[in-house]
Parts: structure tokens; sequence; C-alpha cells
């Protein structure tokens, strides 16, 4: 920095290039590279906020978030039917054809081993409701089905294909594993499956797998043109060959599990068409099915359509929501103005006591206060009670001021209330009171100067404070949820729930998400009517 | 549920509790970390554990403990803990269907109850001792505790008439005044469809039918103005204890602390209670050393002495038969606690049974549609 700017008055002559620096460099790049140190230094002195700040708090929010569209779980689990089921036409009536069973077989076969089975299930259910309990079933049946025949059947053909080196030769092959896709698949799925059963990893050369991967072949070489089961007969890879030569024309007479028909037996679901359609629309990773539920609709054959109506609920509580936050930031705005002018107003010395009086509550922990409402608006409570000794209200018509949207709102609006007196009380510190009375000395009334003074200087301190209560109202869970019953409680409440309860984390997201834009969306409103440069803290 | 018949005679024996000699032939732990961190409940129930199994474990190996009341978050938080691989928890106290959700998806260890739990002091081996009550392969039973319902006895409105079966819940002429029920399907269904004229034993395959929940939900909404809903067991005997509400369901233990412990005006209706078992899980994936000394600790917290001792604090029933017998007195008042057991034969003359299986596979849906109705 010194060299900058000590600028000598010798180098002013050097032309066009401008002034140069003692060491001869033109002044405007020197400038530029100590600005930019000076920068880089001040970026590095807040860094360890920044990292700590994205660490902490931008990607596990934005991680949340991404899970209102994420969806691998079912390509994860079920990987083997997701690809099989690809090629299925959902609009055929038809159930899929015994290769996409027989590669849920598979899958199942290991997931219900890893125990990821009812995962899927509950994650299927959201949007499919009933397919929960197809999973858990079948999860528990799974190890009765036959699944020895395909394996015989090639065995038969061929005694060879019983043994490892079969397979080896078979997973040498060039062909592997892009003509054998489920095949691949399901050795993958053995392998894992083997090594959760018998705790060690699988050897191929002495072991053969499970009668489901025979079946997987048998559905990989009937999706194949016969020409390419000859060309591998014929091929230079002698073993290979030799594996197939036999296979020749053979390849139908191999017989089937016969999966369909058994999954039918086991649970009947697996016969409906609903559940497979469900299955396939939700085979992508990334998917849409969270926020529609977040606005009470549903993706079904038709097309995206409202639930019906005794299962609607997002949409009333968002706009509930919003309502609530409105009237308890309009209550705090006329509760909170009185209390921050007598603050303004007063000595100092009386003011901070009135200030302690504000703050008090505040200090005092979130639930104490809320149970302390409960206390007073409770049916037997003592506010009721003292309606009824001075006979204002008599035994039978107690008030019904809790567990109903009357009791949120009180409570909110005290637990909230320093949030606005606070911004107001700093605002009005700094109006002068010179203001108001050049005003009534030009003769304007009490209530005329007020209105036409001191009010629209006021106006900053209202909107921070409105900021700050309608959006820590908007997100408010624990008292709607103790003080609110049925009617009282807030979108927020519904979100807790299911990141706690239901485990539906992607729809928690996806209501989460909308909350965020609706805030962001409201905030840019308020900046575009009031102007957020007139919203003042202090 | 069977085994809860055989523990109820057992139960009039009611014998003297005996000194801790079990304790003294604990053996060593091999190759076990030297802390514990053990969920629960919070209250006076994790009070009744700490001063049954933990302040004796403590005083035999000095092992730290470590608290921590979040078994009502606990498959959500060991689910988190799942994913990002890194669980805290040694030792969680569940209700069983959430044992055995979490078993079902793999977050709970298995265990295997004649190799990893002790014997009952006769020999008998402890799949026996717990019978039936082994709901799950990763589940370690505690307690047999029920869900049953308290009332007011001095409501002027209901003209000296006490409540005698489960229906006066839904009788609002007879019985007027707020019920507190819990926020959820799970129970509130079932107790809707009996006093809707079905069958007890029918009560699962009528709810496995979409006539049958809007049957139940139906019947719900007949005094659905007049519920207070809860999601805490200690808020109905708080509302009772107000007055708030009249009648109210919540778990035995805490109604008789209500009565006894506070002596509220408040009884119990031992009618169409739900049996349900609480009981310990192992989360899965545990280092070797600490899930050594988390079986340590469930050795020698589910034996016969400590499941008899756990009951001077809390009036739940102990999961093992052979506890039964040594049920004695509550530690500070000093009376019978055998008469306030879930089990006692006075008490269960009309159970109704919990289908655990129907409910892990029905769960999810019956929440939804139940969730639904109440914002209606």
């Amino acid at each position: 920095m010194s060299a900058s700017t000590t600028v000598s008055s010798t180098s002013g002559s050097s032309g066009a290039s401008g002034p140069l620096t003692n060491d001869g460099q033109p002044l405007k790049r020197s400038l530029a590279r100590a600005l930019r140190r000076e920068k880089f230094r001040a970026l590095l002195l807040i860094s360890p906020l920044l990292v700590f700040i994205l660490v902490s708090f931008v990607m596990p929010i934005g991680d949340m978030l991404f899970r209102s569209v994420e969806n691998k779980i079912v390509e994860q689990t079920i990987p083997g039917t997701v690809r099989a089921l690809a090629s299925w036409d959902a609009d055929s009536a038809e159930l899929p054809d015994e290769a996409v069973f027989a590669a849920l077989a598979d899958d199942m076969m290991l997931a219900q081993e890893i125990k990821i089975h009812t995962r899927l299930g509950s994650r299927l259910n959201y949007d499919q409701p009933g397919i929960s309990s197809v999973f858990r079933k079948s999860g528990r049946k799974i190890k009765g089905l036959d699944h020895e025949a395909a394996m015989a059947g090639f065995i038969a053909i061929d005694p060879a294909w019983g043994t490892p080196e079969a397979w080896t030769t078979l997973r040498n092959m060039k062909a592997w594993p892009g003509k054998f896709p489920a095949t691949a698949q399901s050795w993958d799925n053995w392998k894992a499956w083997y090594l959760s059963e018998e705790k060690e990893e699988l050897d191929p050369a002495t072991t053969i797998p499970h009668g489901f991967t025979y079946a997987a072949l048998y559905h990989d070489l009937a999706a194949m043109p016969a020409s390419s089961i000859d060309a591998f007969a014929t091929s230079k890879n002698t073993d290979a060959a030799a594996l197939f030569k036999n296979l020749v024309g053979q390849v139908d007479s191999i017989p089937s599990d016969d999966f369909k028909a058994q999954f039918a037996d086991i649970e009947k679901g697996w016969a409906e068409l609903d559940n497979w359609q469900a299955i396939q629309r939700l085979s992508p990773r990334i998917v849409d099915s969270y926020f529609l539920a977040a606005i009470d609709a549903e993706r079904t054959a038709e097309g995206i359509e409202s639930k019906p109506d005794n299962e609607r609920l997002y949409l009333k509580l968002f706009v509930r929501t919003i309502f609530m936050s409105l009237v308890i930031t309009g209550s705090c705005i006329l509760l909170g103005y009185p209390v921050a002018y007598l603050l303004a107003n007063l000595s100092v010395r009386a003011s901070n006591m009135v200030l302690i009086l504000v703050l008090l509550p505040f200090w005092t922990s979130l639930l104490v206060r809320t149970s302390a409402w409960k206390v007073l608006l409770q049916q037997q409570g003592v506010i009721n009670d003292l309606l009824v000794w001075a006979g204002v209200i008599n035994e039978a018509g107690r008030l019904v001021m809790i567990n109903n949207m009357t009791g949120t709102i009180i409570a909110m609006t005290h637990i909230l209330l320093p949030f606005m007196i606070l911004p107001l009380f700093s605002v009005m510190k700094t109006i002068s009171p010179t203001y108001m009375r050049a005003a009534k000395s030009m003769g304007a009334s009490d209530s005329l100067a007020f209105w036409r003074i001191y009010f629209p200087n006021t106006v900053p301190g209202i909107g921070a404070g409105s900021i700050l209560v309608f959006i820590l109202s908007i997100g408010y869970y624990i008292t709607p949820e103790l003080v609110g019953g049925t009617t009282g409680v807030f979108i927020s409440n519904r979100i807790a729930y299911h990141i706690s309860s239901s485990l539906n984390w992607g729809l928690a997201a996806a209501l989460g998400s909308i909350l965020l834009i609706l805030v962001l969306a409201l905030y840019w409103t308020y900046d575009r009517i009031v102007g957020i440069d007139n919203v003042k803290l202090g | 549920m069977k085994i809860i018949y055989g523990l109820t005679g057992a139960f009039a024996l009611s014998a003297v509790a005996m000194a801790a000699s079990a304790a003294d032939e604990l053996p060593a732990c091999e190759n076990c970390v030297d802390e514990l961190t053990i969920v629960s409940w919070g209250g006076a129930y994790s009070n009744s554990q700490i001063e049954a199994y933990s302040k004796p474990y403590d005083a035999l190996t000095g092992v730290k403990i470590i608290n921590d009341e979040s078994s009502n978050e606990a498959v959500p938080k060991l689910r988190a803990m799942n994913e990002a691989d890194n669980v805290t928890w040694d030792i969680v106290d569940v209700v069983a269907s959430d044992a055995i959700r979490l078993c079902d998806e793999g977050l709970a260890m298995e265990i295997d109850a004649d190799e990893q739990l002790a014997a009952a002091p006769d020999g008998t081996p402890a799949s026996e001792d717990f019978g039936d009550l082994l709901v799950s392969e990763c589940f370690i039973p505690q307690i047999v505790y029920s869900t049953t319902f308290g009332y007011r006895t001095d409501v002027e409105a209901w003209g000296g008439k006490t409540p005698e079966d489960i229906c006066a819940v839904f009788d609002t002429a007879t019985f007027p005044g707020k019920r507190a029920l819990e926020k959820r399907p799970i129970n509130n269904v079932e107790w809707a469809l009996i006093c809707d004229g079905v069958a007890k034993d029918d009560v699962y395959d009528v709810l496995s039918t979409d006539e049958g929940v809007t049957q139940a939900l139906d019947k719900l909404a007949t005094i659905k103005d007049q519920v207070i809903w809860w999601s805490a067991g200690a808020e109905t005997p708080q509302l009772l204890a107000d007055g708030e509400a009249v009648i109210g369901s919540t778990y035995n233990g805490r109604l008789f602390s209500v009565i006894e412990e506070q002596n509220q005006p408040v009884a119990m209706l031992w009618d169409a209670q739900v049996f349900d078992l609480d009981g310990w899980i192992i989360p899965a994936g545990l280092s070797e050393e600490r899930k050594n000394r988390a079986l340590h600790y469930i050795m020698f917290a589910t034996d016969t002495q400590r499941l008899a001792d756990q009951s001077k604090y809390i009036s739940y029933g102990p999961a093992r038969k052979s506890s039964a017998p040594l049920v004695g007195k509550h530690a500070e008042l000093g009376i019978d606690m055998a008469p306030h057991m879930p089990t006692d034969p006075a008490n269960a003359t009309n159970t109704f049974l919990y289908n655990y299986e129907w409910w892990a596979d029905n769960r999810d849906d019956l929440d939804a549609k139940f969730q639904s109705w109440l914002s209606q």
C-alpha cells in the first residue's frame, strides 16, 4: 500500500500510460493489485464464518430440501425390476410379463435379506396406499418361493451349466454384461446376498448362483434373437461355444418358475395393476410426487388431479398458516405500539424498568410461557374461573379459549411481542420531540400531529417488527402444537409430524420448500410495496 | 398374550423382594467400553429404570451411564444416525411396535434370547421365561403396560353414575364432558369399532376394509368436538387433575401416580384395556466393544430380579414370568403393587389384544387417513 500512496510526482511525466509508482509500475495496476490483496485479506478474515455457514447451514438445508425430489430408493432396492419394468406399457391393462416377476423375486430375495424392502414399501405407500403391506408380507414369504425350475432346465440341457466354471466362462464373455443385463444384475444381487447370508465374500470358483440367477439368464436368452445364441455357440471363445452349443434351439424348452403365479399367491397385491403402475411411475431418481402431495394433488392414470375432498389437507393448512401469522402480526402491532411509545417517552430510569418487564418473559423458557397460557386459558382455568366468579358467564358457558385457533393466536402474540416492541422502540427513540412540537406550534391538533408527523416516522419500525414477527410465526410449531388443538395448528406442525412420526421426509422437505418459497415471495412483495430500505432496526 | 394370563395368577403371591444375589454372579465384561448411552422416555419411567437397573449396574461395574430422554423420537433419530453412519446410542427403550419397525428396517440388532439374556433363577431359558412377549427378534421385553381410561369421580353432571365400560367414552349423553384421546389412530379406532357393535375378535378384519375405517372414524366423529387430543403421556393425567377432561386414555402407570401418589379424585376404568410392551433394542452397527457393553448391561438389567425391582417404582408388570412372584411393595408409598398391575386378574377381566403385525402392515395408511380426518 505504501508504494501506491507515495505516488511520485516525478513519474507524472511518463506519458500516455498514466502516472507510475516508485518501482516503475503504472499506478493503476499497482493500486488494483493492492486492493485485490486487501479484498483477499478481508475474505480470509471472514472465511471461517463463511465455511461454517456453508457446512453447518447451507449444505444440510440444501440436502434436506433436495429430498423433496430425490427418489433413488426404488432403483437402489429393486434395480432389476426397475430395469425390466421400463419396457412395460402401463396402459396395456396387462400385468408385466414373467421377466419382471423373475427380477422382482431376485431383488426381493436380496432386499429382505439386508432388510431394505420395508423401507421401499413405506416409500411407495406415500403414493400408493396399501402397497406397504404388500412388501412386508412378501418379504416374510419370499424365502418360500420355488426357484429351481429354470436351473434344473439348464442343467438338463447340459450338466456343465451346474458348474462354477460355466459361470466363470459366461462372465468372461465379451457379451457380458451388455447382452445379459438381467443376469449381470442378478449375479450382483447373488454376490451381495451371499455376503450377507454367509458373512464372507463369494468365491466364484467354487459356487454356482441360486435359481433366481438362472431364471434371469433364461429371460435374457429368451429376449435375444435366436441368431445371437447361434453366434455364441460358434464364437471363437471355445469355452463359451461349448457352453452354448447345446442351448441352440433349446431355450424355449427351459421350464419357467412361474414367479407371476407364485407372487399372486403370496400376496394378491402383486396381481393388481395399479401397484405396478405406481412402481413404474416412481422408478425415476427424481420425482415430483412429494410436491404434488404437498399441494393435495396426485398423479393418476389420467394425469395430475386433486385429491378427494376428505384427503385434502395441506393447501388449507398453508392458507391457515398465512392467515394466522397475519393476525398475530396485526395484534402484535396493536399491542406493541403503545408499549414502545411509552418506553420511548418515559424517563431513562422508568423506561429501563419497563424494558426489563418486556424482556423478562423474553428470557423465560418458551415451554413455561406456553404452559402458563394453558393454565390461564383452559375451561377450568384462571380466566374462566374469574369470569364465572364475577358473574359474567355461568358455569355451563365457560369459554373455550384453548386447543383451538384462539389459543394459538393469544399465546403466540404474547411470545412474539418483544420482536415487535424492540424495533419499534429503537426507531421511536430516534424521533426528535421537536417535530411534534413544531407541528403543534403550527396549529396541528394532537391527533393530527401524531398521524401526520409521528406515525409516518415510525413506519420503518413497524416494517421491521412485522417482518420479524411474521417470518417467525409462519415457521412456529411448538406453541401451536401445545395450545392449538386441531384447528389452531400450522403447516410447520405437519412438517414436524412428517419428520419425526411418519418419517415421510420427502413430503416434509417439499412442504418446507414451499414454505420457504412462500416466505421469499411475500418478502419480495413487501419489498415492492413498502421497500426494504424503509425498514429500520434502530 | 397367553402368558399374561399365566402371569396374573402369580401376582397373587406377592412375595417379598429378595436381596440382589444374582448380581454378585455377574460375569465380567470382556473387551468392553466403559461408557454407555441409554435412551429412554424420561420422567417417572426413566427413574424406575435408573433405580432398578442403572444404579446397581454402576455400583457393580463402575461404568459411566449417560441417560438420554429421546425415546419418543427414537425411530427417526436412529434412522438419521444410520444414514449418517454415526450411531451414538447404545441401548434404546422403545415400544414393541417401534421395535418391530426398527428390526424390519435393519436398524436394530437381532438378539438370541437364550444366548444373550440371563436364564431364570430356576434355570428356565430366557426364551421360555419371556414366552410370547418376544414379539420381534430384536426386542428384549421389559414391562407390560396397558393403555386404559381414567375418569374423574366428582363430575356433577353425571348424576352419581360412574363409567363401567369403554363405551362410556362415546356416550356423551350420560357422561358429558371433554374426553382426552391420543392423537393417533392406534387404539382409538379399535375402541370405536367395539363400541359400534363390532365383536372384539372381528375388529382387525373390519379395519382391513375401507368401509371399516370409515365406520371407525364416523364413530369417533360423534365425539370429535368433545375430544382433546394428546400426544405426550403426561397430558391426560394433567387434564384429569385440572378437571379439563372428565375421562381420558393414557398409560396405566401414569394414572397410578395421579391416583395413588397425588391423591386426585380420579379412578381407573379397567375395561378393554390394550396391553402393550415396552423393552430394549440395541441399534445395529455398533462397534464390537460398545456392543459387548450394551449386551452386558442388557443381560443384567433384564434378569428376573431386576425386572421385579422396577415394579417397586412404577406400576408396570415385569415381562418375565419368573419375576411375577417377586413383585413387592412401592418403594415410597409402601402399598402392594400387585393390584395395580395391568395384569392383575381383577383388572384384566376384559382386555383387548393389540395386533402388532396388523399395525406394522397398516400403520402408514391408517395414520394418513386419521390425520386427514382430524383436520377436517
